[in-house]
């Protein structure tokens, strides 16, 4: 492994987030709040660190390795969350370490699971630093990275595939300097163009700012106690829909700009989207009308609330922990299958979800007619059976790590449905859980130990898995290979 | 630039190195999925997996973007369809490959005429070409002309008994009343340097030297290292370049044998070859068979087959049982360093040749000043780069005193032909409108005359 190269990317990292950090202080400078000390004595320490670490980390290879890849992205994720929860312990806010790293894991990989017990008290600097992770962990700071490091590399792929969500990376460009700015770029236009339309509703500049990098994000963090539930239906509505816009693969909007709709029209994986939406709304809608006796309330709800978990955003307009057993789930159901790969959005992705259904088509046909040649297409284009093979794999260690985690943090006294959706709802990156851990209520109850546990199932969440696994695999430090 | 390139063979992916190290943006398109990946994982830049012929497959790069379309895969008309495609759909600037020795002359500048190919290059032809440069001028590792003949630069090893062993720079210089210049220096430990005055040479060192035709001559000769003119050449393998080097050879008089393992090929070989070529139907790589074919009474050596591994062996071989020139075909770099080291060190890497070319053409394309290359090697690996510039009105300089120019770092100007005379420059020369300025350059890609100026 070329550490140097490791430890070099990393202090850029940490100075990318301080660079972040200074809005979050100008917000708290701007509201007199006594959080700006936190973010400065934070800044101070990062900002040293960040650049000890580029001065005097020179790499002489540049090329970045499988392994080298891996290990910057698996460093940068815990050491970027380690130092994005010093502002909250500084200030006080959340003084328990353990908490705060919880909180701020929660935050980069747009879970949006909270300890905290009344966000209403924060001031509003922590605030917009708990929602700016969101934004800033939905596209990922390391592709961040690569997008303002014009420095020619090759080889960069390997921290594009170990930080971007779904089964395969594809360029949309041939750089990937030039991609991660594309990409970059969507992403901060539609984070305005939401910004405006809450605006137009009504929403102050702060709240429209905050819930726009949460659902940009696919996180899920709010200022109110109630979530999204006491805003206009306008304002739900417009949320709803940019929720389902950031669900969906970027290069589909890149597609959109370069005028390729037939390209467009070929992704099954939008199709299935799009499908599992309505499905669900329209059943979960019918279920849920008994309980506001208005079609316009239901629908509402019911969007929003679909919309919410199959993107693993998490806000929420009503507590769903009370709605009638279907709903509830449907909701659970929807909570494995999450957006489109390439999104902002956890779970097990649509793509993956449709190739492994085809998968499970053709075993079928292949039993009953065994001389039958099958095979799998996704967004038009035929997959080889090593990709097959990676994504059967991955469903299985992903069924494997709920059920492990689930045993791990079952000795809390809570009942099996808090405990497993509260481990669906890391895993899969989606904040609210059902029972005690609903919408309504928050993980503050479960002890230290847990909080570290589940902070570890949101980062294999966020990064697919096997990046965590990969080291600690013993031979993954072996000086013997690259 | 945006560059596309259909076909990532060997050739291919030489091109793609290349081209990458110059900083342009690559697409490529290429059938098999196993090579995408590997492209994927290995460089920065776009793959898509299917047919160059295909529009899907070439919209999805957007061919009206594209500055430069390559096409190099094996197949000939492939190649040429692919090009005629993306013209259509607006790329700038077509290069093909072409194999086929059918494709040639007038037919091939009909098709160039007829589809709008900007350039098609056969990189067998290519090869042949520089292994014939290198056998008329056998004293050196690496000849390269510049500007019709005028000026030469030849590459040499260091001996133990060289006169330039142990010596600086200036100190060889006043020792000679010829004028040329040691213009770069390889050695192991270092690496390759642009030398100055004080630099001292050792044994083992290789230089590139210039100077005009004549003087080379004088100088190789006072050195003791000339060595007397090839006569008799045995190929082995009867390769695609095999077969335009002996009809070149054949056709300047020498004598030239070819040896080649497979019957049928042997057969077929009459209707391409020069009456005068003597073919051998045996077994090459068996030493018997070689001093039976009377190796040891050749001038040179040219070892063709597809195997580099082959080819460095039997070059060995040859050199060994005394033959003066050997050169070796060898298309892998790390191969080339080892055939260097068992001193076999004229190794000729199609591979990179065909990538020089197209790295030259897409500099050419780079820059809208006039003062463009006229010739590009590139030198050691692709550690140093000679450049032929012709000087235009856009270059500000001129008139000048050389020692009054500010230079970037790493830049050396070897050399100026002006209207027939060479001229090895000093402090005083000057650079005027119309001469051919020869640069040497260490890891800089210049693309202008003007981009040797601070």
């Amino acid at each position: 492994m070329n550490s140097k190269l490791v430890f070099n990317t990393l202090g850029k990292v940490i100075l990318i987030e301080v660079l972040f950090m200074l809005l979050p202080l100008l917000i708290a400078i701007g509201y007199r709040e006594s959080s700006v000390i936190s973010f400065v004595i934070t800044i101070a320490i990062a900002s040293i660190a960040g650049g000890a670490l580029v001065l005097f980390c020179k790499p002489k290879e540049k090329n970045t390795f499988l392994k080298d890849g891996t290990a910057i992205v698996v460093l940068s994720w815990i050491v970027m969350s380690i130092i994005g929860c010093l502002p909250f312990v500084i200030s006080g806010e959340i003084p328990n370490f353990f908490d705060a790293f919880f909180e701020t894991v929660s935050g980069f990989t747009t879970t949006g699971a909270s300890i905290v017990p009344n966000v209403e008290v924060m001031s509003h600097g922590i605030l917009f630093w708990r929602s700016l992770t969101h934004w800033l962990g939905g596209m990922g700071v390391l592709v961040f990275v690569l997008a303002v490091s014009s420095k020619g590399q090759n080889k960069t792929m390997n921290i594009l595939k170990a930080e971007m969500p779904g089964p395969s990376v594809e360029k949309i460009s041939p750089k990937a300097a030039t991609t991660a700015r594309i990409l970059y770029t969507i992403y901060l236009a539609l984070t305005f163009t939401e910004v405006a339309f809450l605006l137009f509703g009504g929403m102050p500049l702060f709240e429209a700012f905050v819930h726009a990098f949460g659902t940009a994000g696919t996180g899920g963090f709010g200022v109110k106690a109630d979530s999204i539930g006491g805003y206009s239906s306008y304002l739900q509505w417009v949320i709803t829909i940019f929720m389902l816009l950031f669900g969906v693969s970027f290069n589909f909007y890149f597609l959109l700009l370069l005028k390729n709709f037939k390209a467009f029209l070929k992704c099954n994986e939008l199709w299935l989207y799009t499908g599992v939406f309505l499905v669900a709304s329209v059943l979960i809608g019918f279920n849920i009308y008994p309980l506001y006796n208005s079609v316009a309330d239901s629908a509402r709800l019911s969007c929003f609330q679909v919309a919410s978990i199959v993107t693993t955003t998490g806000f929420a307009t009503a507590d769903f922990n009370v709605w009638p057993q279907l709903s509830r789930s449907i909701l659970l159901l929807l909570m494995f299958l999450g957006g489109c790969a390439g999104s902002t959005a956890g779970g097990l992705k649509m793509s993956r979800v449709v190739i492994l259904c085809q998968s499970v088509k053709n075993e079928i046909r292949r039993n009953v007619r065994p001389r039958s040649v099958t095979n799998v297409k996704l967004n038009g284009k035929n997959i080889d059976e090593s990709m097959e093979r990676s994504v059967i794999s991955y469903f299985a260690i992903y069924v494997i790590i709920h059920i492990v985690i689930t045993l791990l943090i079952s000795f809390e006294p809570f009942d099996f449905e808090t405990n497993f959706t509260a481990v669906v709802s890391c895993i899969n990156n989606i904040g609210p859980g059902l029972s005690q851990v609903g919408p309504a209520s928050n993980f503050a109850g479960y002890t230290a130990f847990s909080k570290c546990l589940l902070s570890i199932a949101m980062l294999m969440g966020r990064l697919e898995i096997y990046p965590l696994l990969m080291v600690v695999y013993p031979e993954f430090w072996s000086k013997r290979s690259r | 630039m945006n560059i596309t390139i259909v076909g990532a063979g060997k050739i291919g992916r030489a091109i793609i190195e290349s081209l990458i190290k110059e900083g342009h943006d690559i697409s490529v398109i290429d059938q098999d999925s196993k090579v995408i990946e590997f492209l994927n994982n290995s460089y920065d830049l776009m793959c898509v997996c299917g047919n160059g012929i295909n529009i899907e497959n070439l919209e999805a790069i957007s061919m009206k973007n594209c500055n430069l379309f390559v096409a190099c895969t094996g197949s000939d008309e492939h190649n040429m369809l692919s090009c005629l495609l993306a013209r259509s759909l607006g790329a700038k600037y077509t290069v093909a490959r072409v194999r086929n020795s059918e494709y040639a002359g007038d037919t091939l500048s009909y098709i160039k005429q007829q589809l709008d190919i900007s350039m098609i290059f056969n990189a067998d032809l290519i090869t042949a070409q520089t292994i014939y440069n290198n056998l008329k001028f056998p004293s050196a590792i690496k000849y390269e002309t510049f500007s019709g003949r005028k000026f030469e630069l030849a590459e040499l090893t260091i001996k133990d008994d060289s006169m330039f062993a142990d010596k600086a720079l200036s100190k060889i210089k006043s020792q000679f009343d010829i004028s040329f210049l040691i213009c770069y220096v390889k050695r192991e430990d270092v690496g390759v340097v642009i030398p100055g005055g004080d630099f001292t040479l050792r044994s083992g060192d290789k230089i590139g030297l210039v100077a005009s035709p004549l003087e080379m001559q004088a100088l190789l000769k006072r050195m003791d290292v000339l060595q007397k003119k090839v006569k008799n050449v045995m190929i082995l393998g009867a390769s695609r370049s095999a077969v335009y080097l002996a009809n070149m050879l054949a056709a300047n008089s020498y004598r030239v044998r070819i040896l080649e393992v497979n019957q049928e090929k042997t057969r077929h070989l009459y209707d391409v070859l020069d009456d005068s070529v003597d073919v051998v139907n045996a077994d090459g790589s068996k030493s018997d068979i070689l001093t039976e074919e009377g190796i040891d009474s050749q001038d040179s050596f040219v070892a063709l087959t597809g195997l580099d591994e082959e080819n460095i062996l039997i070059a060995y071989h040859a050199m060994n049982m005394g033959v003066p020139k050997v050169i070796a075909k060898v298309n892998q770099d790390t191969y080339a360093d080892i055939s260097g080291k068992l001193g076999v060190d004229c190794v000729i890497s199609p591979n990179h040749l065909t990538a020089d070319l197209i790295v030259k053409y897409a500099r050419a394309l780079n820059t809208t000043l006039e003062s463009k290359i006229e010739t590009l090697y590139s030198l050691m690996n692709g550690a140093v780069e000679a450049l032929e510039f012709v000087v235009s009105a856009d270059f500000k300089q001129t008139g000048v005193k050389l020692k009054d120019i500010k230079l970037k770092s790493n830049i050396l100007i070897a050399g100026i032909i002006r209207s027939n005379k060479t001229i090895i420059p000093n402090g005083n020369d000057v650079i005027q409108l119309g001469d051919h300025v020869i640069v040497i350059a260490k890891e800089q890609k210049l693309s202008d005359l003007s981009d040797i100026l601070l």
